[in-house]
């Protein structure tokens, strides 16, 4: 589906995507973004999700299933961590708390 | 239904992306993390039902086992950890994601040893790059995280650090590469391949100071973004794709910024221990003495001052000094006096760690100041309160071109017509450089914690 030069493509244009949305960051937004994309690189679960579907053996399925396990951590753990700081930037904006 | 499958992804991606971009301005930043929560929720729910997925139901429960097992001990922890310990639980969650691009790769490695040869040249050669990259990311967060939390505490350095590094990143490059390419790899071969990748990662960790810590830190993020892009590719799966390598673009970039506040080469950081190669021997003697203030004095001094800008570093973090010091700024301003706080792109664990603290303790955010905001303002600011920070501010940077640290940006508090400094002990910073602002005519010292510091400050204003 997603073969050679297409391939090539998503990445590149994926890569300056990333690159001009961080450019922008002010730097007190700098560790709750970090924390951010280390949530959205959470979507490994999707992959782990489906190498761990395909398992055949048992060893696949031992491999999968701490792929899944530490995938879905990196996820919920990288979203709580991010919602927990920028909770606290809620009460410094006048008049909104 | 892989129509359906593919717009959620696709979905997701632009989820990722807008998230990421409204996290970009505190006014939007919380409904950017909720966007990106809802297409990773979709994502994964999608994830199901692709094809050959729920034909094994002993592999879905598993897999509902999983998640169940791996988010409840990340939720319980993040909501247990304390704001400043923040920076190490990024490291062990990034670590988290590293490791299960690894094993994905593992799984494909492990089809690839047994004889399967169908995936094609390019994507062999990225599962088993992606699974190198996971693999030291996993096992070098986990080392991160280690020395933030205190764990290890030693500075492990092997002779011929460089060689060593080197040649077991060939070494494990040519057992992948026999992995991918030759005919009689076997099971064994596969654990040999992470084995010499997990301890690639230690290496490359273990001689890191805590002070270039959030380089690293941050570079494992991007290691992390790129392998799951990698993976992405094998598993042909396009939001795996994009938002990896989102993530590994956005990453790096974040590296340089922070390398560069720190006036440190990647290349150096990776390579080369703080202190250790020049510096410490070149120390110039320094004139004057440290002079101690009294809690009681530093708070008149403050009392009678029109501007005042607070300098926080780690020590503040450390002693959870952020609640006091807004009980200070309140007092101050209650008293007319115009209070700022200076920022240094790298004080505490990572940039923007201070302003996170402070918002925690309801700063505004529009007295928070970048270093080239404030630093013209130092010689108007009639008492420069620098709280538990030490090598940001020291003046050696401008002055000193045999100093290790010559060259990086610092906040210029020594130019502020008076200093107070609070620190714990006499005791020098993470670079173990001897800090000049301390013997300058106009710095006071306030030993203490910083809590405590703080909280007398707070008690010498209220009895004026």
């Amino acid at each position: 589906m997603i073969e050679g030069f297409t391939a090539l493509y998503i990445f590149m244009l994926s890569a300056f995507t990333g690159y001009e949305v961080i450019s922008r960051v002010p730097v007190i937004l700098h560790t709750p973004m970090m924390s951010g994309s280390n949530f959205v690189h959470g979507i490994v679960l999707v992959g782990a999700i489906i190498a761990m579907g395909h398992a055949e053996t048992g060893l696949e399925q031992f491999i999968g299933f701490i792929a899944v396990a530490l995938a879905a951590g990196n996820a919920v753990g990288g979203y709580v961590a991010t919602v927990r700081m920028l909770e606290m930037f809620k009460s410094s904006k006048k008049g909104e708390a | 239904m892989s129509t359906f499958i593919e717009i959620v992804y696709f979905a997701a991606a632009v989820l990722f992306i807008l998230g990421l971009k409204q996290m970009s301005s505190p006014v939007t930043a919380r409904g950017g993390i909720v966007w990106a929560g809802v297409g990773m929720v979709a994502a994964s729910l999608v994830a199901f039902l692709e094809p050959g997925v729920l034909a094994h139901l002993s592999n879905v429960v598993l897999i509902v086992i999983a998640i169940a097992v791996g988010s409840a001990a990340a939720y319980v922890t993040a909501k247990r950890v304390q704001m400043t310990d923040m920076p190490q639980m990024i490291a062990i969650y990034n670590g988290m994601g590293g490791g299960a691009a690894a094993a994905i790769a593992a799984v494909e490695l492990v089809k690839l040893a047994g004889g399967d040869h169908s995936l094609g040249a390019t994507v062999q050669v990225l599962a088993v790059l992606g699974g190198l990259i996971g693999a030291v990311s996993f096992s070098g967060s986990a080392i991160a995280f280690a020395k933030l939390q205190g764990l290890i505490r030693k500075t492990i350095r092997l002779p011929m650090q460089g060689m060593v590094n080197l040649s077991l990143f060939v070494a494990t490059l040519i057992v992948g590469g026999i992995i991918g390419f030759g005919t009689g790899a076997s099971i064994e071969m596969v654990l040999i391949f992470f084995v010499m990748a997990l301890v690639l990662g230690v290496l490359v960790t273990l001689p890191i100071g805590g002070a270039d810590m959030p380089v690293v830190i941050s570079l494992f993020n991007a290691f992390t973004g790129l392998a799951v892009a990698f993976e992405g590719f094998v598993l042909e799966n396009a939001a795996m794709i994009i938002a990896g390598t989102v993530v590994g673009s956005s990453g790096t970039l974040l590296t340089q910024l922070m390398a560069k506040a720190m006036n440190r080469q990647i290349s150096k950081v990776l390579f080369s221990s703080f202190g250790t190669d020049s510096g410490v021997a070149v120390e110039e003697d320094i004139e004057g003495s440290m002079k101690e203030i009294e809690a009681n004095d530093a708070a008149i001094m403050m009392a009678y001052a029109e501007k005042v800008v607070i300098i926080p570093g780690y020590g503040m973090a450390v002693a959870q000094a952020q609640h006091k010091v807004q009980e200070l700024t309140q007092l101050l301003e209650e008293r007319g006096i115009t209070v700022k706080f200076a920022i240094h792109p790298v004080a505490g664990r990572m940039p923007g760690h201070m302003n996170v603290l402070l918002a925690e303790a309801g700063v505004e955010y529009d007295k928070i100041m970048d270093l080239d905001e404030i630093n013209p303002e130092f010689p108007t600011v009639d008492v420069a309160l620098v709280i538990g920070a030490n090598d940001v501010v020291n003046p050696v940077a401008r002055t000193n071109p045999d100093s290790p640290i010559y060259g990086m940006p610092v906040l210029n508090a020594d130019k502020a017509k008076n200093c107070i400094v609070i620190k714990r002990g006499k005791g020098s910073g993470f670079s173990g450089i001897e800090n000049h602002l301390f013997y300058a005519d106009n710095t006071r010292m306030l030993y203490g914690d910083g809590q405590k510091a703080v909280g007398e400050l707070v008690a010498g204003l209220k009895q004026l």
